[in-house]
C-alpha cells in the first residue's frame, strides 16, 4: 500500500517532504506533455499546415498566410469564450446569431438615431452582455440543460435579427454606417490591418492572440479560472466548497456575449453593413473549434490554447481549398471528417497519456 | 480563509475575530428543525446542539436522515420548519459559501471533489490563495501546494505528484483529502459526514485523532458515522436519528456503548452486531464494555422488537438469541 514506509503505529504520520510513494514511476515528459488538452490539436494543425503547404504551393506566400490567419482569427476570437463555457459545462447555440444581434444593435442604432457610431458600439455591448446574462440567469435559475435554453435564445435571436431589421429598414440589411461620426475611430480598433513586412495583416488576428492569452492566464493562474473547471467538472461539489457556480457560469455566457459584440464589431466595421440573416449554423463552428482544441464536450477539461489552434485548422482548410484550387462545396465535408479525426486523436492521446 | 502557510494537524483553522469565549451556549443550534424534499419528510422536530470544544455524534440507520441534518448547517440546503441559529441568532443559509464565512467547513458523503482537477487545486478550491494587486492577482500556486503537500502528509497520505487529477486517486485517498481540507478550513465548526466510511484502519485513526485534535483547539465537532465504536471513541454528545426524527439524544455521561448501539439496531441487527463486537474487542481504549458486559445487557435490550429468530441466531452462532421475542 502506499504508506507501507510509514510506522504502523503511533502518531499521524508526518514523512519529511522529500519522501516519495515510490510507486508510480515518474511518467517521461513527452507522455506528459502529451496528456495537455492541447497538444493533439497542435499536432494536428501542423498536419494540415504541412499538408496544404505541399498541396496549394500559393499558401506558401505571405499574404496568403495573412488570410487565413485573418479568417482563423474571427472564428477563433469567438471560439475563446465558447471554449471555457464549455470548459465550464455550458453551451451556447446563440451564440452565432448573437454576432449579428450585436453588429445590427450598433448599426441600426447609431444609424436611425444620427448618433455618432461609439454609441452604438456601447449600447451593442450592452445588449450582447445582456443576452449572455439572459441565458446564464435561464440556465441557472431553471435549471434546464443549456442546450434547451440557448436553442430557445438562438430561435429568438435569429427571429429578431430578421423581423425588426426589416421593421426600421426595410430591407434585410441595413444601412452603410461609413461616413457617420466616429466610424474611422472604431473601424481603426476593430477592422484595421497594418504592415508586417509588406504584408497586411488584419487586427483581429493581433486581438485574437491577446484574447487567447488573457484567457490562458485566467484560466490557469486566477480563481475564477479555477472555478471554471470546477463549475464544469463537478457543479455540486463545487458548490459544497464554496465556489460561487451562478455566478460563473452566468459570467461565463457573458463573455460569449463579449466575444459576440467584438465579432459583431468587426463585421459592421468591416463591411459598413449587416445581413440580418446571417451568423445561423456559426455556433457550431466555434464549438467544433473547442472541441478540437481538445476541450472536453461534457466539461472540466481543456485550455484557451487549444482552440487557437482549432480555429487555425478551421481558418486553413477554409482558405487551403481555395488556395488549392478545390472545389470549395467539399469544406464542409472535410471540416467534418476534421473534427472527427481531431476527437478520436484527442481520446486516443488522452487515453494513452493518462493511463495508470 | 485561512492562509496560514506552515503548521502542525489541528492548528490551522483561522479563529474568527467574534468567536465568542468557550462555554457561552451553542455555536450552531436546531430547535425542531425539519426538511422535506417534495413530499417525502425526511427530518422532522430535530434539536441539535454543537459546542465549541465537543465532538456531537449523529448516528442512525441508512435513510435517518442524517446527510440531511448536516446539509442544512453547511448551507447545502434550507429547513423548511423550526430554526436554525448560529451563535443564538436565526439564520438560513442560501449557500455554503455563507456557512464557510462563518466557519463552518463539511466533509460530505457523496459530495467531495472535482474529478479531473488536480489534487492540490481540489484542496484549495473555493478558498483559493492568491497574491499580488487586482488586475494581476493570481493563485499563489507554489504556497498552495506546499501547504496541500503538509496537511496530506499529515495525515498519512503520501502523493508523488499533486497534479494529478484527484480522480485518478484510490476513494479512500480522496476522503482523505477532503477531510484534510475540511479540517484546514473548519475555522469554529467541522462537519464530518462518514468519513470514516471509506478509510482503511491507519486512515481512520487519523481521522478520530484529527476530531479530537479539533476539539481539543475549540472547534464544535459534528460526527456522523455508523460506526458506535468510532462515536464512543471521541464523542461527547450522542443523537440517534430514526426516520428522521431524534430517538436518542444523551450525553456521554447517561449512554453507554452497549445502549448507543440498542439504539442504532435491534432485534436481527442487534445480534449481529453484537458478535460483531465480541471480535473488534481490544479496538477501544476506555469505556468499551467486555463482552460479558454485552452479553448480560441482551436481555434488559430495550428497543429489540420482533424479528425473525433464525436469522438473528445465524448471524450470531456463538451468542445466545435475545429474549424479547
Ligand atoms: N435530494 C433529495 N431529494 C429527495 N429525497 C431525498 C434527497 N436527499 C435525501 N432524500 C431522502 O431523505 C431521507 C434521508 O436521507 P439522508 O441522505 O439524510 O439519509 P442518511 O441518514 O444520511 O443515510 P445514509 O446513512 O445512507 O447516508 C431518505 O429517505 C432520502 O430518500
Ligand atoms: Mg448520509
Amino acid at each position: 500500500m502506499s504508506q507501507q514506509a510509514a510506522p504502523a503505529v503511533g502518531t499521524p504520520p508526518a514523512p519529511g517532504s522529500g519522501q516519495r510513494d515510490g510507486r508510480t514511476a515518474r511518467r517521461p515528459p513527452a507522455l506528459r506533455l502529451l496528456a495537455r488538452p492541447e497538444v493533439g490539436v497542435f499536432l494536428g494543425a501542423v498536419a494540415v499546415l504541412v499538408f496544404f503547404l505541399v498541396a496549394a504551393p500559393s499558401v506558401r506566400q505571405g499574404s496568403s498566410m495573412a488570410t487565413i490567419l485573418y479568417q482563423s482569427s474571427t472564428i477563433g476570437i469567438m471560439a475563446l469564450p465558447v471554449a471555457l463555457l464549455m470548459i465550464g459545462g455550458e453551451f451556447d447555440l446563440s451564440a452565432g446569431v448573437a454576432v449579428i444581434t450585436s453588429a445590427l444593435t450598433a448599426s441600426m442604432l447609431s444609424y436611425q438615431l444620427t448618433l455618432n457610431v461609439w454609441a452604438g458600439v456601447i449600447v451593442a455591448l450592452v445588449v450582447s452582455l445582456g443576452v449572455g446574462a439572459f441565458n446564464g440567469w435561464m440556465l441557472v435559475k431553471t435549471g434546464l440543460p443549456s442546450f434547451l435554453v440557448t436553442l430557445g435564445t438562438f430561435l429568438i435571436l435569429q427571429g429578431v435579427n430578421l423581423a425588426v431589421t426589416k421593421l426600421v429598414t426595410g430591407n434585410v440589411a441595413t444601412d452603410d454606417i461609413s461616413n457617420m461620426d466616429g466610424f474611422d475611430q472604431a473601424k481603426a480598433l476593430f477592422a484595421s490591418s497594418f504592415d508586417v513586412g509588406g504584408v497586411q495583416v488584419k487586427i483581429t488576428v493581433v486581438w485574437w492572440l491577446v484574447f487567447a492569452a488573457i484567457a490562458t492566464w485566467v484560466l490557469l493562474r486566477t480563481k475564477y479560472g479555477n472555478w471554471v473547471f470546477a463549475v464544469g467538472g463537478n457543479k455540486d461539489s463545487a458548490r459544497a466548497v464554496g465556489v460561487p457556480v451562478a455566478f460563473t457560469k452566468i459570467t461565463l455566457f457573458m463573455l460569449v456575449g463579449f466575444g459576440a459584440w467584438f465579432v459583431g464589431m468587426h463585421q459592421l466595421f468591416s463591411f459598413n453593413t449587416v445581413q440580418s440573416g446571417e451568423g445561423v449554423g456559426q455556433e457550431l463552428i466555434y464549438i467544433a473549434a473547442a472541441v478540437i482544441g481538445g476541450c472536453l464536450l461534457t466539461g472540466g477539461y481543456g485550455s484557451a490554447v487549444g482552440p487557437v489552434f482549432g480555429a487555425f485548422m478551421f481558418g486553413m482548410v477554409n482558405q487551403g481549398i481555395v488556395y488549392a484550387g478545390w472545389n470549395p462545396d467539399w469544406f464542409k465535408a472535410f471540416l467534418g471528417v476534421m473534427l472527427l479525426g481531431a476527437v478520436l486523436i484527442n481520446l486516443w492521446v488522452q487515453r494513452t497519456a493518462t493511463r495508470r | 480563509m485561512t492562509t496560514n502557510a506552515a503548521g502542525r494537524p489541528g492548528t490551522h483553522g483561522a479563529i474568527l475575530e467574534d468567536t465568542p469565549p468557550d462555554g457561552e451556549g451553542p455555536v450552531v443550534e436546531l430547535r425542531g428543525a425539519g426538511k422535506s424534499y417534495g413530499n417525502i419528510r425526511a427530518l422532522h422536530g430535530v434539536d441539535l446542539a454543537v459546542h465549541s470544544g465537543r465532538v456531537t455524534c449523529v448516528l442512525g440507520d441508512n435513510g435517518a436522515g442524517k446527510s440531511t441534518l448536516i446539509k442544512i448547517i453547511s448551507g447545502l440546503h434550507q429547513h423548511s420548519e423550526g430554526e436554525f441559529l448560529v451563535d443564538g441568532a436565526p439564520v438560513r443559509f442560501s449557500t455554503p459559501r455563507e456557512a464557510l464565512d462563518k466557519g463552518i467547513a463539511a466533509v460530505y458523503q457523496d459530495l467531495a471533489t472535482v474529478p479531473l482537477m488536480p489534487v492540490w487545486r481540489n484542496f484549495f478550491l473555493g478558498s483559493e490563495m492568491t497574491k499580488g494587486p487586482w488586475p494581476v492577482r493570481r493563485l499563489d500556486i507554489a504556497r498552495m501546494k506546499r501547504t496541500a503537500d503538509e496537511e496530506l502528509r499529515n495525515m498519512g497520505i503520501v502523493l508523488d505528484d499533486l497534479e494529478q487529477p484527484i480522480g485518478t486517486l484510490s476513494g479512500g485517498q480522496r476522503q482523505c483529502v477532503a477531510i484534510a481540507r475540511a479540517v484546514h478550513f473548519g475555522a469554529r465548526v467541522l462537519i464530518l459526514d462518514e468519513p470514516t466510511a471509506a478509510l482503511g484502519v491507519k486512515q481512520s485513526g487519523v481521522v478520530l485523532k484529527y476530531i479530537a485534535a479539533a476539539r481539543d483547539r475549540g472547534l464544535g465537532v459534528i460526527f456522523i458515522t455508523h460506526n458506535p465504536h468510532h462515536a464512543y471513541m471521541v464523542g461527547d454528545h450522542f443523537s440517534v436519528l430514526r426516520l428522521g426524527t431524534l430517538e436518542l439524544s444523551a450525553d456521554r455521561s447517561e449512554v453507554s456503548l452497549e445502549e448507543l448501539t440498542n439504539h442504532m439496531a435491534g432485534g436481527a441487527e442487534l445480534a449481529a452486531l453484537k458478535h460483531e463486537l465480541a471480535q473488534v474487542r481490544g479496538v477501544d481504549v476506555d469505556g468499551l464494555p467486555e463482552e460479558r458486559d454485552l452479553t448480560a445487557t441482551t436481555t434488559t435490550a430495550p428497543t429489540a422488537p420482533a424479528a425473525p429468530a433464525e436469522s438473528a441466531t445465524s448471524a450470531a452462532p456463538v451468542l445466545p438469541a435475545p429474549e424479547g421475542k
